[in-house]
């Protein structure tokens, strides 16, 4: 006697087989492609979110209000999103630190951007991007968040724009008890952004702020710290501004053996070394350039054509992650030289890598 | 020597080495210009042709869900046409070029997209976009010239079997998507010099089948069925589409490097060719279509096939911008710029497959008569 292994059910859901009636009716195109004509925002479509206001905060800062798609699955605060934003008619992604609070009731992101001279993107959403304007969206990302049971001491030190993660960290609220600092650099008053809202905030006896005027005062030095908050070793620290001072920041706090209370996010990719370039090769697109060791094979790419994915362009995302084939890249960051040959199976991050002689890249 | 170089009045004999290289530069000129100011206004342009598009493909197609009804036949059938004329030329055929790629959106990218048409993307992005726009009108490299199964040249020794190719003209025309397809997968060719058993050629041939298999059956099956008791009108209503359809586009095509006036040359002629005589052949090889603004973007904008060969890829609303610049660079150096209303266009190449079915006048030189390239599967 034989026996048969029952035949498993292959009944494909009502829905899935909807969708494939759809899509011999739409072929080529997909169902989604009509759908995103009504319904950009949808479920199931490619996150999306539609601004619906943009509220300026200083003379060069903004907040920028967006109605996410309905999968959005929501951020922690002092998390990031990666925006795609359409500027003179081409696709440009950045990320940006979300400033509001996860879950609010009308179910809105903000997120607050500083134009910076000669930034595109920034100027672009400060200054001229309309409510409406349908953005691309990724969900949110990053680790530059408080831990789920929140420590009862803590330091924010934040330099213009680096207050953003941490004012989505104070508009959540920490615990009742927790005595909180912030040490906040802008190079005027009237620059510090959100400043009304954190001095309130100082007001109410939430935390204590300790603002920096950089214009007149100077640039803040870490050796000030003994004097404006005597207990700063003994905090869980957070800190977030330019490159110069979370160097100084980092350098600091290794020192003093403490780097594991200090938590970071870099806003920018620190360029150290450019290699020494070389010709690129797009595989996939049958594309090659000849670039120079100091242009990321990311710029490279876009502007030879080549649809090249891309995010942050500083090297924190990996949205820009594609597989180099062979050849040797060199991180603009550090120096590191990254080389492959065929079936290693190497990835690099094309947005801070440059060539380093000849590659292949998949693409 | 080129073949235009043989001929009594050579249209190029009054210029210099400089000329044609300061024709050349002035092109790139106009080239930049537009590149320095693309932007947000042709983003606008192209986004709003395809939602067009895809408004009027899907309400023709639930228009003629009750194509029994015979207004509804009409009307579904009508915009279900000019949906599948906007899909293949203003669109499919532009975005293929990578005319949009530098907007960096995925979904309108010359790398993703796809077109109702069955040649699948690919094989006819290489066909066209490697060799026709680089061999542009090259007897015997550009094979847009008359399939190699017309006489599309005087020099070309008359057999008795041309006398047939108004008619392989029409069926053609009829069945244009099928014939591209067949052209953009060197069916002939293969299967000529046994190329056609490689498995190279046969994942091209499934790749094609495939298309086909998915056309037909949203054409011709799923969406007849949909219709219910309209399942025959609704039948005839897409063949009608798609058979007007390819009507359009093969006339539209054959004005591009056909009619009277346009020039060919020969395959030693563009051995170390410069930029600036690879701009001279593509001015000299292509002719326009005048008429009104619908017009030019129902040919896809390849009314202005002068300026499209010069950039192919340059964003189609832009041709009609820069085509008095470019005409006033052809009156300046004596250049002849062939255009000319439609149905005469139409006409003047339909008149040169008659002609050139039939052999030779006696008495009358070969290289004196305008050559003739036949049928270009593309523009």
């Amino acid at each position: 006697m034989t026996t048969t292994v029952p035949r498993r059910p292959q009944k494909a859901s009502f829905r899935t087989r909807l969708l494939r009636l759809a899509e011999t009716v739409t072929t080529p195109l997909l169902p989604e492609d009509y759908l995103d004509l009504v319904a950009p925002l949808r479920s199931g479509a490619a996150l999306r979110g539609r601004i619906v206001a943009v509220r300026p905060e200083t003379r060069d800062a903004a907040t920028v209000v967006i109605q996410p798609g309905r999968g959005w699955r929501g951020h922690r605060p002092g998390q990031y999103v990666r925006l795609g934003v359409d500027v003179d008619g081409v696709r440009q992604w950045r990320a940006y630190s979300l400033t509001s609070v996860p879950a609010s009731r009308d179910g809105r992101i903000a997120i607050t951007v500083k134009a910076i001279p000669d930034g595109k993107v920034s100027n672009h959403l400060v200054r001229r991007v309309r409510p409406g304007t349908i953005v691309q969206l990724d969900q949110a990302q990053g680790d530059f968040t408080l831990p789920a049971a929140a420590p009862e001491r803590v330091l924010f030190l934040t330099a213009g724009s680096g207050i953003t993660p941490v004012m989505a960290m104070l508009r959540a609220g920490l615990p009742d008890r927790a005595d909180v600092v912030l040490v906040h650099s802008a190079p005027t008053r009237a620059d510090v952004i959100f400043g009304a809202e954190l001095r309130a905030m100082a007001e109410a006896g939430a935390l204590r702020l300790v603002e920096r005027h950089t214009e007149a005062d100077g640039l803040l030095g870490v050796s000030e710290l003994d004097t404006l908050v005597p207990d700063h070793l003994d905090r869980e620290a957070w800190a977030c501004g330019p490159v110069g001072m979370l160097d100084a920041v980092e350098g600091y706090w290794t020192v003093n053996g403490l780097v594991d209370r200090l938590h970071t996010e870099r806003f920018r990719p620190t360029v150290i070394s450019p290699g020494e370039g070389g010709t690129v090769t797009f595989t996939g697109s049958g594309v090659t350039v000849e670039a120079d060791g100091a242009t990321p094979i990311l710029d490279a790419g876009e502007n030879a054509g080549v649809l090249m994915p891309s995010g942050c362009r500083m090297g924190i995302c990996f949205g820009c992650v594609v597989p180099l084939r062979q050849g040797a890249v060199r991180d603009l960051r550090n120096g590191d030289l990254t080389t492959a040959v065929p079936g290693d199976g190497v990835r690099i991050q094309t947005c801070v890598s440059a060539a380093a002689g000849t590659c292949d890249i998949e693409l | 020597m080129t073949v235009i170089q043989k001929k009594a009045d050579n249209p190029i004999a009054h210029l210099s080495a400089e000329d044609i290289e300061i024709i050349g530069k002035e092109l790139d000129a106009i080239r930049d210009r537009v590149i320095a100011d693309r932007g947000e206004r042709d983003a606008r342009y192209i986004r709003k042709v395809i939602k067009t598009q895809r408004t009027l493909e899907i309400s023709s197609r639930a228009v003629l869900l009750f194509s029994l009804f015979p207004p509804a036949w009409v009307v579904g059938t009508a915009g279900l046409t000019v949906a599948k004329i906007l899909d293949n030329m203003e669109i499919g055929h532009n975005v293929l070029h990578g005319q949009w790629d530098w907007m960096r959106d995925p979904k309108i990218h010359s790398t993703s997209w796809e077109w109702d048409h069955v040649s699948p993307a690919d094989q006819w992005k290489r066909s066209h976009n490697e060799l026709h726009h680089r061999f542009t009108n090259v007897v015997g490299k550009d094979n847009d010239l008359g399939y190699g199964i017309m006489r599309v040249d005087e020099d070309q020794p008359w057999k008795p079997a041309y006398l047939g190719q108004p008619l392989y003209n029409l069926i053609n025309a009829c069945f244009f998507e099928y014939g591209i397809a067949a052209y953009d997968l060197e069916l002939g060719e293969s299967l000529r010099d046994g190329r056609h058993k490689s498995p190279e050629f046969r994942a091209r041939l499934r790749a094609v089948g495939r298309k086909i298999r998915r056309q037909v059956l949203k054409d011709y099956v799923v969406h007849p069925l949909l219709s219910g008791p309209s399942f025959l009108s609704t039948l005839a209503a897409t063949f009608t589409a798609n058979l007007l359809r390819n009507l359009w586009s093969h006339s539209v095509i054959m004005c591009g490097h056909f009619p009277n006036g346009v020039e060919t040359f020969e395959k030693t002629s563009i051995e170390g060719e410069t930029k600036g005589e690879w701009y001279l052949r593509q001015m000299l090889g292509s002719a326009n279509i005048s008429g009104s603004r619908l017009l030019h973007i129902m040919t896809g904008n390849l009314s202005y096939q002068i300026e499209h060969h010069l950039f192919p890829d340059l964003p189609s609303n832009r041709y009609q911008e820069i085509a008095p610049q470019v005409r006033a660079l052809f009156d300046r150096y004596g250049l002849k710029y062939t255009t000319g209303p439609l149905p005469k266009q139409v006409a003047s190449a339909w008149w040169k497959v008659l002609r050139l079915s039939l052999p030779n006048r006696r008495g009358k030189q070969a290289q004196s008569l305008a050559p003739a390239p036949l049928v270009s599967a593309g523009a």
